[in-house]
């Protein structure tokens, strides 16, 4: 099952290699029909998990099964290394409750996101190889379960990203996708190291062997005592919790590791800011909870200050920035990145209520962000410029589209009834009841003020008020008498059509479902947050020793 | 002066010389391969370059008969202790039979050669000659012969780097080549005569008996290995010792660029490997010296210079060969990694990569000159917009150079997984230089994204749109070496296997 929902869209690429390039429109379609078939899985997937496994760590006696969830568990490759022992890698599939929520969101975001690439004319067979390519990365980054495995599902993104934003960018796009491409790499090397290390010191506990698992890796049991990442290697044990954090962090992106991400998403075309806001860059808060924090929990207990702190950093600052922004993408970009600072502080926080907050709010940045990306395209198309004082008085003449925007943009600075409210208060909570983080989250209210700020000013610029005198189109008097608005050279329909409306009503439904009754998501997700939490508890690690 | 030996005695060598021709067969085979080539030049008449090619190309795969009935033999030493036949031999042997069959068939394709050259007679006997030379390099055990076999690659390496004639810097390359290949070898044989004074011994495993046994001057132990090693990084391609790699390999024809590049790199390797670890392995024998250096810390810095060095200087390139001779002398650093950890784990992992880098350097190449074919030129900006025009061509260097980067799901990414697990598994003894082979391979994404970036991200100046077809073989090698790239980076315990069987060194003292 994981498999298949995993593969997918590699095979749709298969299928459109062999699509003469002119069929551009089958091209779409078998993309299309791929993500849907992957909603679908991901539906059956939903349904048929039992939310009260916790997985996280092994099951008691040390296998994974009775703990996670559709496991797919083969050898892979195993290499007789002599007087070394066996070099086992796995191809290891399951999910708990951290990853379930992602795997739904990588299947919605990447069907909205075959959707939002429909105009997209230039080279189309080239576009969506590298985008299922990509698709199919994503899904396995978040179900893969062996380290190495992970790793390669981790770095066959870059590829198909760096050529996605370069391709089919913006002007500026050589130097976004090159500066994305050597960012992320930097942050990976080093996990490439650290898995090395991991290797060689953790034992299986069934097989006795090294391994890759993540699972074995997340009980510190398992961990040999004087292996080089074992616990009396306190120094090196630091190292790899700080070497791997950062480049978790890269993508996240904290500050200050986050300048790649305003570069990206103003050059990258819609659909890939979409795909890069909605999914991407939760695998930088996926890695922390599944792989950072667990593996190494009295150095996570250590640094919870710092990561608060840059938690703090990550939305006041983001705030900041997003309120300096001419451009509107570039304002949404840094917005995205004021709201992943949430999802830091609630890992600081190390309650289960923080927790809980910020895997939640990676749900709902998943959506809010890909909503916002999209609404940002929806006007760029039009008017070919993100000028935010090119605009003014949109809501009379585009009803429909200045409603939705209205939507995402509460969504967006978390007003109650919306699904990020639930997730900011949760993430509130947790970092008030913690004492480590309780002044941060003190600080970090402001960042709620500022985002209030800076969404509310470019919605009263951009859609309220009147047309201003140099806006990117022109005031019409139709036949009938009334004032129409016309883009310069724009044939479509002037407000959504039925493609963007099918792109967006769905993410609004479920922003306003998930904010008056959560439960859905965070009924899945509540057994595996407290089983993290007592792994990373400081109480758990005084008894291993 | 000299006893006469006694008759007895002599039927005895001539007894022990027929012995000897047993495990001697793939080279003899390939000598009478080289005379054939040569003699076939001079008896045909007509357009017989295609004769000339299927032959050299049939030859060497014949040459499959005579090695693989060596798997079956017993490891030893023969030809009175000159020459060995162990797994390490072998595998070598496979090695440059197999790049030898790429090179004549990358050179099949290379236009250059029909406007450069009238007959290719001598250029397939020489690249036969040199196949011999190396296979000799990875199977000497003696001083002596170390340095005939190094000769023979080196003879036909100058030759075949200067082979079109008429080209200014074809010419050029093969000079500097012969200067510094001639300095360099010089340096060397006073090292062998450093160790000779020392051991009265020329034999790799008797010199490790007398070291062992009666000790010897540090001083002169230091100034003998790091003579020697002058030689073999010359053969590498090595920092510092690299001042001739990057004008060789843009001068030289391609098909030559990419052997020396891979064939002629990997038989300095296994000589290296071979002279350290059976000769003189007492670099992990701490012992007190004057100067307090060993040859061990030497192949660590020089490791670390070669990959700081190559990867920086090659981001300033505009000549995709230049960029590549550079990216190569990286790899040797990445390779002395792997010697550098000295036990059969970090052999495994050099072997490893040889093959590797094997596949991703021949296929880049390979590119390179379908590129050539079609645009006559070598460089960076010629190749904008080439992606559109030769889509296959573009993914198949992409793939290539991700490989040469290290990334999955590529062999190359393996090779250093490898490499790296070597390293770590000493413990943090070897971290730092881990560290410097991570960040550069950083770097050197960017300049081998500098080429992909050419070909998609940029338009071509031309505004003539016309799409540059390629033949249909060439179609068929560069997708089989790329299918194999991807293929061993997802499956690669085979080729892990082959490399662990093939880290058996006749007469290694450490395990």
């Amino acid at each position: 099952m994981l498999s298949l929902i995993v593969f997918l869209p590699i095979i749709a690429g298969l299928i459109i290699l062999a699509v003469p390039s002119s069929q551009k429109q089958v091209i779409r379609v078998v993309s299309l029909v791929a993500a849907l078939v992957q909603i679908v899985l991901a539906i059956v997937i939903w349904q048929g998990y039992d939310p009260s496994l916790a997985g996280i760590v092994a099951a008691p006696g040390g296998s994974p099964a009775g703990s996670f969830q559709f496991i797919e568990r083969v050898p892979w490759i195993s290499i007789d290394l002599g007087s070394f022992g066996k070099l086992n890698i796995e191809y290891f599939l399951g999910v708990d409750g951290i990853s379930i929520s992602m795997v739904i969101l990588t299947a919605l975001i990447s069907a909205i996101g075959v959707l939002s690439s429909w105009p997209i004319q230039k080279q189309v067979k080239g576009y969506f190889i590298l985008y299922n390519l990509l698709a199919s990365a994503m899904m396995g980054c978040f179900v893969a379960l062996d380290f190495f495995l992970f790793y390669v599902f981790w770095e066959i993104m870059l590829l198909p990203m760096y050529f996605l934003i370069g391709m089919w960018g913006g002007p500026n796009r050589e130097y976004a996708a090159i500066k994305f491409f050597l960012y992320t790499l930097f942050g990976s090397v080093f996990m490439l190291l650290v898995m090395i290390g991991l290797y060689f010191s953790v034992i299986d506990p069934v097989t006795h062997n090294h391994t890759f698992s993540l699972v074995a890796m997340a009980s510190q049991e398992n961990y040999i005592k004087n292996a080089i990442l074992g616990p009396d290697n306190v120094f090196w044990r630091y190292v790899a919790f700080i070497v791997l954090f950062v480049g978790f962090a890269i993508k996240v992106p904290m500050f200050p590791f986050h300048t790649w991400l305003p570069d990206a998403h103003v050059e990258a075309p819609t659909p890939i800011s979409v795909i890069l806001a909605g999914v991407l860059l939760k695998l930088g808060t996926y890695g922390m909870m599944r792989i950072n924090f667990p593996l190494f929990p009295e150095v996570f207990q250590a640094s919870l200050f710092v990561i608060g702190v840059f938690g703090a950093i990550n939305i006041i600052y983001g705030a900041f920035c997003a309120l300096a922004q001419q451009d509107l993408k570039k304002m949404v970009a840094y917005s995205s990145i004021s709201h992943m600072g949430y999802v830091l502080l609630g890992l600081a926080a190390a309650n289960s209520e923080g927790m809980l907050g910020a895997l939640y709010q990676m749900f709902n940045h998943g959506t809010i962000t890909a909503m916002l990306f999209l609404l940002v395209g929806v006007i760029y198309d039009r008017a070919h410029t993100r000028q935010i004082d090119k605009f003014g008085g949109l809501a009379s003449y585009m009803p429909v589209y200045v409603g939705i925007v209205t939507v995402a943009w509460f969504a967006s600075l978390g007003l109650p009834g919306l699904s990020g409210f639930i997730s900011e208060a949760f993430v509130f909570v947790g970092a008030f009841s913690s004492v480590t983080t309780r002044n941060i989250a003190i600080v970090s209210v402001l960042g709620i003020v500022f985002g209030a700020a800076y969404l509310l000013w470019s919605l009263q610029r951009m859609f309220l008020g009147t047309r201003k005198p140099d806006a990117a189109y022109d005031l019409e008097v139709g036949s009938d008498g009334h004032e129409h608005i016309h883009f310069h050279d724009w044939k479509g329909k002037l407000d959504l059509d039925g493609r963007e409306l099918a792109m967006l009503v769905p993410l609004t439904v479920i922003i306003i479902i998930l904010g008056i009754y959560p439960m859905p998501v965070i009924g899945l997700l509540t057994t595996s947050i407290n089983k993290l939490v007592t792994v990373l508890s400081p109480v758990v690690l005084t008894s291993m020793n | 002066m000299f006893e006469l030996p006694s008759g007895a005695e002599i039927q005895a060598i001539i007894a022990s010389l027929n012995a000897s021709v047993g495990y001697f067969l793939p080279e003899i085979y390939l000598s009478v391969l080289f005379m054939l080539l040569i003699v076939i030049d001079l008896m045909a008449k007509g357009r017989k370059n295609n004769l000339l090619s299927i032959t050299a190309l049939a030859g060497l795969a014949g040459s499959f008969l005579f090695i693989v009935p060596q798997h079956s033999m017993q490891a030893g030493e023969f030809f009175f202790g000159m020459y060995v036949l162990d797994e390490f031999a072998l595998f070598f042997k496979y090695f440059f039979v197999v790049s030898g069959m790429l090179t004549v068939i990358i050179t099949m394709a290379d236009e250059q050669f029909d406007s450069e050259v009238r007959s290719m007679g001598e250029y397939y006997a020489l690249v036969v000659a040199m196949v011999i030379g190396m296979i000799m390099m990875a199977s000497s055990s003696d001083l002596l012969m170390i340095f005939l076999s190094m000769e023979l690659v080196s003879f036909s390496a100058y030759i075949l780097t200067g082979y079109f004639k008429r080209n200014l810097q074809s010419s050029e390359a093969a000079l500097k080549y012969l200067v510094y290949g001639a300095v360099s070898s010089g340096l060397m044989v006073y090292g062998f005569s450093l160790i000779y004074g020392m051991t009265a011994q020329t034999n790799l495993i008797r010199i490790s008996a007398e070291l062992a046994a009666h000790g010897y001057d540090p001083l002169v132990m230091i100034l003998a290995t790091l003579l020697i090693i002058a030689g073999f990084g010359y053969k590498i391609g090595a920092v510092p010792f690299h001042f001739w790699s990057p004008d060789v390999y843009e001068g030289a024809p391609t098909p030559i660029t990419a052997l020396l590049s891979v064939a002629s790199k990997a038989a300095g390797f296994a000589l290296l490997v071979r002279f350290y670890f059976v000769s003189v392995p007492h670099g992990l024998q701490p012992y007190e010296d004057i100067v307090g250096i060993d040859w061990h810390s030497l192949l660590i810095v020089i490791a670390a210079a070669s990959m700081i060095y190559g990867n920086v200087v090659a981001l300033w390139q505009k000549n995709v060969k230049r960029l590549l001779a550079y990216s190569s002398i990286a790899h040797a650093g990445y390779i002395l990694l792997g010697i550098i950890v000295m036990d059969k784990l970090g052999t495994q992992a050099t072997l490893f990569y040889l093959l590797a880098y094997f596949l991703m350097n021949f296929g880049a190449f390979y590119v390179v000159i379908l590129i050539a074919n079609k645009t006559g030129s070598e460089n960076l900006d010629d190749y904008r917009g080439l992606g559109k025009t030769m889509p296959l061509a573009g993914a198949a260097l992409t793939v290539f150079l991700i490989s040469l980067v290290g990334l999955p799901p590529t062999a190359g990414f393996i090779g250093k997984l490898m490499i790296f697990a070597a390293m770590l598994n000493k413990g943090s003894l070897y971290i730092v230089l881990a560290l410097i082979g991570i960040l550069t391979s950083v770097i050197s994404l960017y300049y081998y994204m500098l080429i992909p970036l050419n070909m998609f991200l940029r338009e071509s100046p031309q505004s003539g749109e016309k799409s540059m077809e390629l033949t249909m073989p060439a179609k068929l090698i560069m997708v089989v070496l790329m299918a194999v790239t991807i293929y061993f980076g997802l499956y690669f315990a085979p080729l892990s296997d082959f490399a662990k069987y093939s880290s058996a060194l006749y007469g290694m003292t450490m395990h």
